[in-house]
C-alpha cells in the first residue's frame, strides 16, 4: 500500500471516491511512511490517534455522500497554526506545552473541508529562519542527498512542512511565508508552494512573526494540488482586519497551463553576481519553456530589489519585537522557575525561552523603533518598501507575470551559513521583494542542479492574481516534467 | 481669575494642562467581543484578544469610534478623517499584548475648546489638544497574597478616550472647573460616565510654576488624581513645592510623581531619564481608520444640546438667573425635570421648588435625583395649586413633605386633608372678629403703637383655620378691624 503516499491530492481524492481505498488507509499509509522517515524529524507533534478518527469520520461523510473538497487528504499542519487541543510550539522553548482551546482559521477552514491532520510540523522558531536550524525541537532533514550523503537543510521557515512532503509522508501542508518560507523550502526539496496575496488567508490563530508580512499557504508536489489546498484555506475572515473582503476564485479552473499571449517579466536586477550556473541555467530554461508555450518574454527592471533585504530585516523585526512581548511567562507557555523580582522573571522566562536568533531579531527590531533611530530606521524603510511595491506595480503595466529563481542556491548542508547571520539572510534574496510587496508567488520545481539538488523557478503575480501565477506555474510544471524523486526514498524503495 | 501665589519672592504663576482618561460606555471593549460591564468577577470578561493568546488579532468596534467621534463633537474639536492605531511598548503583567493599541501621531480628535465657568461668573476657554481612542490595562492585585500577585484581566481591551488639554489652566479653581465642566459635556453625550470614584475617568496634571508672563518653567506630571478635590490639593501643593525649590535657587526636574492622597503630597515616580522608550509605531494588525463627513454629520445630528447652550437657553427663555440655570443643567436629567415642571408653570417658582426643596431634601436623604418619589409632573401640579391660590406657599411646604413620604400627586393630599385655602372673606372675618375679642390687651396694645404685634394676630388667626386662610385676605381683614375704631 506504500504507493498511496506516492499519489497526488487530485488522485488521492479520485482513488477514494472510487473506493479504491478508505481515507483510513490513505491515512494509515502516510502514518506508516511517518514512522519509517522519523529520522528527517519532520513532526514536533505526531497527531496519528487524532488523524485516524479523522479518517475515519471522513470515510463515513463520504459514504452518506457528505464528502467535502478535501475529505480525507492526510495533510501536515506547520506548528505555527494554533490547533484546537493540539500543542502548538512555534518550535520555541517557550510555549513548549501550550495548548490551544481555539483553531486557527485556516485549520479550520481545511477541517470543514475534511482535511486530515497527521502532525504538527517543525520550523524554524517563531517562522525565523532559513534552515529550520533554529527550532528548539532540533532542525529537520531534507530527504535529498547528493553523493557525499551529508544531512542537507529543507530550507525554512516551513522546512518540516516541505520535506514532509518531499519525503512523500504527507500529500501536502501548510506552510506561512514572511519573506520566503514557503517557496525557499518548495524549491529545496523539489515541491510545489504557493505564497498567495497578503490578505487572500486569515492570519486568526496563526501565531505571528511579522504581521504586514505574515501569510499562510501551501505545499504539495503538484500545482493543481496546490491549488486544491489555497482553495479551501482561503477567504475572508471577519476576525481579521487585514484579510479582504473579496471572493476566493476557483483556482482550479486557471490549471489549463495555456500561456499563450501572456506576457512573462523577466527582472534583470535578479541577475545577481555571483549566481550559482545551474541556477542561471534553469532560468534560461523557463523562460524557452514558456516562450515555447506561447507567451511574449518582456525585460523589466526593479530598480529598488537590492534595498529589499535590508529594509526587510528592518520592518520584520520590528513588528517581531512587538508581536513577542506577550511571550511574558505571565499567561501561558514557559515561566522560568526561579525569579526574585518581576524584572527576573521576565528577564530569565524570555531569556531561556528564546532561541539566539529570535533574540537577535527582538534586539534589531527594538533598536530600530527606539527614540533616535526610528525614522532613519523604520520610517526610512516603510518608505522604500513604498518604492519596491512602486516598482512592481509598474513592471506589471508592461507584464503579467514575473518569472525569476526562488533562491539563491539549492538545500546547503546543514551547519551552513550558520557562521554569519547576514549569510543566512542573503537566502531570501528572491523571494523577500514580492513579500515587501504583498504579491502572490510561487515556487515550482524545475530540475536538479549538477549535484542533483532541486532548484525552483519562482512565478511572481500582480495582487490577487493567483489564477495567472497558478497557470504559468503549471505550464513551467508540464514543461519541466519534474519526476526526480529524492534519493532517501530511492534507497528506500531499492 | 487666574489665582496667583504669594511667594517670598513675589507672585507666582501655575501653568496646568491636563491629559483625562475617560473610559467610553460601551457594551464590549475596544478590539474585542467581551463585556465592559464593571464590578464582575476577577476574569470573567476576558476574550482571547485581550488575554493576547498567540494568534489574536484586534477587531476595531465601530460603536467606540462614534462615541469618540460624538465626544469631539461636544467638545467643538475637529474630526479627523483618517487616523492611525499604534502599538505602545512597555512590559507589565497587566498588560497581555506587551504593548497598548493607541493613538500617538494621527488621533482620531484634533484641536478644540472646553468652556469653563468660574466662581465669579465669568466664562474662560480652556484648548483642547487632542482626543484619542486607546486600551485600558488589566489591573495588578498585590494585597491578596504574602509573595503573589494576582492580574484581573477584565478591564484589560475596555476603550479610553484620552482628552488632553493645553496649558491654559491657571490654577486649582479652573483646574476644578475645567475637570467638572468635561464631565458634565461627557455625560451629557453619553460617552463616559464620569464616575472618578470606580476609575472609569482619570486625570494626569501637568504642572509648573512662573513669574506672571515669564517664560514656561519646567513642568511635572501628576499621576493619581482620582477626584476633582485631589486634583485641587495636588496643584496647590505641587505648586508650592515647585516655588519653594525656585526660591531657594534650586530647579525643577522633570519628571513623573504620584499623588499621595493619605499623606496629601506628591512624590517622584521616576525622572525624565528613567522614562520608557514606548517604541510607537503603527500596528500593523490594523487598517488606517477612516471616518467619512457623512459619518461624522450624521454623528452630529444625534448630539443633545450642551450644557452651556442649554444653560443660555434657560436664562433667556424661563429669565432664570445665571445661578440657577448653572445649578439646573448640572445634570442633563436635573434640566429635564426643571423644565417638565416649568411646563405651563411659573418657570422661576418651578426653578425655586427644584432647586431649593427637591434638591434640598434628596441631598439630605443622600439619593439622585432618578430616585426621587415625587416625579417632576407631580411637582408641576403642586406648583399649580400654589399658582392659583388653591394652597398658600407655606401649605405646599407640608404637601411636598407628604408627597415625599408618599409618591402621592399634590391634589389627592390637599383634597384628602382639606387644605384648601379658605378665601371666603365672611369665614375670615369671623375668625378675626373671634380673635380680637380673645385678645383685648394685645388689641390695646397695638392700637397704642406697638404695630410689631400684628403678626401675632395673623399667627392667631391662621392657627385657628388650620394654615388654610387666604394669607392677603386675613391681613386686610386685621389692617381693616384693628385700625378701624
Amino acid at each position: 500500500m506504500s504507493d498511496l503516499t506516492h499519489l497526488t491530492i487530485a488522485g488521492a481524492l479520485k482513488g477514494l471516491e472510487n473506493k479504491d481505498f478508505t481515507a483510513k488507509e490513505l491515512t494509515q499509509a502516510h502514518i506508516t511512511a511517518s514512522e519509517a522517515a522519523k529520522d528527517l524529524n519532520c513532526y514536533v507533534t505526531e497527531t496519528y490517534d487524532l488523524a485516524l478518527a479523522q479518517a475515519a469520520n471522513s470515510d463515513e461523510r463520504r459514504a452518506a455522500g457528505n464528502a467535502g473538497a478535501l475529505d480525507g487528504i492526510p495533510l501536515a499542519i506547520k506548528d505555527l497554526f494554533c490547533t484546537k487541543g493540539v500543542q502548538t510550539t512555534a518550535c520555541s522553548h517557550i510555549l513548549e506545552g501550550f495548548v490551544p482551546q481555539y483553531e486557527s482559521t485556516v485549520t479550520a477552514n481545511l477541517f470543514a473541508d475534511g482535511v486530515v491532520m497527521l502532525g504538527k510540523a517543525n520550523l524554524d522558531e517563531f517562522a525565523m529562519g532559513s534552515s529550520n536550524t533554529t527550532s528548539y525541537f532540533g532542525n529537520c532533514i531534507n530527504p535529498w542527498k547528493t553523493s557525499d550523503g551529508a544531512d542537507r537543510t529543507p530550507g525554512g521557515s516551513s522546512g518540516g512542512s516541505a520535506s514532509a512532503v518531499a519525503a512523500r509522508i504527507a500529500m501536502g501542508a501548510t506552510g506561512t511565508d514572511t519573506g520566503g518560507s514557503i517557496r525557499q523550502p518548495a524549491s529545496f526539496c523539489g515541491i510545489s508552494g504557493i505564497k498567495p496575496t497578503y490578505g487572500r488567508c486569515s492570519r486568526w490563530g496563526t501565531v505571528a512573526f511579522a504581521s504586514s508580512l505574515d501569510q499562510a499557504g501551501c505545499f504539495a508536489r503538484t500545482v493543481e494540488d496546490n491549488a486544491l489546498i489555497l482553495r479551501s484555506m482561503a477567504g475572508h475572515d471577519p476576525k481579521d482586519s487585514t484579510s479582504a473582503d473579496r471572493p476566493v476564485p476557483d483556482f482550479l479552473s486557471a490549471l489549463s497551463g495555456d500561456v499563450k499571449g501572456l506576457k512573462i517579466g523577466i527582472p534583470k536586477e535578479y541577475r545577481v553576481d555571483g549566481m550559482p550556473k545551474d541556477i542561471e541555467a534553469l532560468w534560461e530554461q523557463g523562460i524557452e519553456w514558456l516562450k515555447d508555450g506561447g507567451a511574449e518574454i518582456v525585460d523589466v527592471s526593479l530598480p529598488h530589489t537590492k534595498y529589499a533585504l535590508p529594509t526587510y530585516y528592518i520592518i520584520a523585526p520590528a513588528e517581531a519585537s512587538s508581536n513577542l512581548a506577550r511571550y511574558d511567562g505571565v499567561r501561558y507557555g514557559l515561566r522560568a522557575a526561579e525569579h526574585e523580582n518581576l524584572n527576573e522573571m521576565y528577564k530569565k522566562t524570555r531569556g531561556e525561552g528564546f532561541g539566539d536568533e529570535i533574540k537577535r531579531r527582538i534586539m534589531i527590531g527594538t533598536y530600530v523603533l527606539s527614540a533616535g533611530y526610528y525614522d532613519a530606521y523604520y520610517i526610512k524603510a516603510q518608505k522604500v518598501r513604498r518604492l519596491i511595491s512602486d516598482d512592481f506595480t509598474k513592471a506589471y503595466e508592461q507584464c503579467d507575470v514575473l518569472l525569476a529563481p526562488t533562491a539563491p542556491s539549492s538545500a546547503f548542508v546543514i551547519g551552513e551559513n550558520e557562521d554569519d547571520p547576514v549569510k543566512m539572510y542573503l537566502n531570501d534574496v528572491f523571494t523577500v521583494p514580492a513579500s515587501m510587496a504583498g504579491l502572490p508567488a510561487m515556487s515550482v520545481p524545475g530540475g536538479l542542479d549538477s549535484q542533483g539538488l532541486p532548484l525552483g523557478l519562482q512565478i511572481i503575480g500582480r495582487a490577487w492574481d493567483e489564477e495567472t501565477v497558478f497557470k504559468v506555474a503549471r505550464s513551467i510544471e508540464r514543461a519541466a516534467n519534474f519526476t526526480a524523486l529524492p534519493q532517501t526514498l530511492i534507497k528506500k524503495a531499492a | 481669575m487666574a489665582q496667583l501665589i504669594q511667594g517670598e519672592t513675589g507672585e507666582w504663576e501655575m501653568v496646568i494642562g491636563m491629559e483625562v482618561h475617560a473610559q467610553v460606555i460601551a457594551k464590549s471593549k475596544l478590539f474585542s467581543g467581551a463585556s465592559t460591564q464593571f464590578g464582575a468577577e476577577p476574569n470573567t470578561q476576558v476574550s482571547l484578544v485581550d488575554a493576547a493568546m498567540p494568534g489574536m488579532l484586534p477587531v476595531l468596534n465601530e460603536y467606540v469610534v462614534e462615541q469618540a467621534v460624538r465626544t469631539g463633537l461636544g467638545l467643538n474639536s475637529k474630526i479627523n478623517n483618517v487616523s492611525v492605531f499604534e502599538r505602545k511598548n512597555y512590559f507589565y503583567p497587566d498588560l497581555p499584548q506587551g504593548y497598548q493599541i493607541s493613538q500617538f501621531q494621527h488621533p482620531i480628535v484634533g484641536e478644540g475648546i472646553i468652556e469653563i465657568d468660574l466662581p465669579d461668573g465669568t466664562v474662560k476657554e480652556i484648548g483642547v489638544t487632542r482626543l484619542h481612542l486607546e486600551q485600558d490595562a488589566g489591573k495588578s492585585v498585590h494585597d491578596q497574597h504574602p509573595t503573589k500577585s494576582f492580574v484581573d484581566l477584565n478591564r484589560s481591551g475596555c476603550a479610553l478616550m484620552e482628552i488632553v488639554s493645553e496649558p491654559d489652566i491657571r490654577g486649582p479653581e479652573e483646574a476644578a472647573a475645567y475637570l467638572s465642566k468635561l464631565r458634565m459635556i461627557l455625560r451629557y453625550l453619553g460617552t463616559c460616565d464620569g464616575n472618578m470614584e470606580e476609575g472609569s475617568m482619570r486625570a494626569d496634571v501637568n504642572i509648573s510654576v512662573r513669574k506672571p508672563g515669564g517664560p514656561l518653567g519646567t513642568r511635572a506630571e501628576i499621576k493619581n488624581v482620582n477626584s476633582v478635590k485631589a486634583v485641587q490639593m495636588a496643584i496647590e501643593y505641587e505648586a508650592r513645592r515647585q516655588i519653594e525649590i525656585l526660591e531657594d535657587g534650586g530647579q525643577i526636574v522633570q519628571e513623573t510623581r504620584l499623588w499621595d492622597p493619605n499623606k496629601g503630597v506628591t512624590r517622584s515616580m521616576r525622572s525624565k531619564e528613567e522614562a520608557h522608550d514606548y517604541r510607537y509605531f503603527p500596528d500593523p494588525d490594523l487598517l488606517p481608520l477612516h471616518v467619512s463627513n457623512d459619518q461624522i454629520e450624521s454623528i452630529r445630528a444625534t448630539l443633545p444640546e450642551l450644557p452651556d447652550v442649554k444653560k443660555h437657553r434657560f436664562m433667556q427663555e424661563y429669565g432664570l438667573s445665571l445661578y440657577d440655570s448653572s445649578v439646573l443643567i448640572a445634570e442633563q436629567a436635573r434640566a429635564d425635570y426643571f423644565e417638565t415642571v416649568a411646563n405651563d408653570n411659573d418657570a422661576k417658582l418651578a426653578a425655586n421648588w427644584v432647586i431649593n426643596e427637591l434638591l434640598g431634601i434628596l441631598n439630605k436623604n443622600d439619593k439622585a435625583l432618578a430616585e426621587s418619589p415625587v416625579s417632576a409632573a407631580q411637582l408641576g401640579g403642586l406648583i399649580k395649586l400654589i399658582a392659583d391660590d388653591t394652597i398658600s406657599g407655606k401649605i405646599a411646604k407640608d404637601v411636598f413633605a407628604e408627597m415625599y413620604a408618599s409618591g402621592k400627586d399634590a391634589s389627592a393630599i390637599v383634597e384628602e386633608k382639606g387644605l384648601k385655602q379658605v378665601t371666603d372673606t365672611g369665614a375670615i372675618e369671623a375668625v378675626v372678629d373671634e380673635v380680637i375679642a380673645e385678645n383685648p390687651d394685645n388689641v390695646a396694645a397695638y392700637r397704642s403703637g406697638k404695630d410689631k404685634l400684628f403678626g401675632f394676630f395673623v399667627g392667631q388667626v391662621m392657627k385657628k383655620m388650620q394654615g388654610k386662610a387666604n394669607p392677603a385676605a386675613v391681613n386686610e381683614l386685621l389692617k381693616k378691624k384693628l385700625g378701624g375704631r
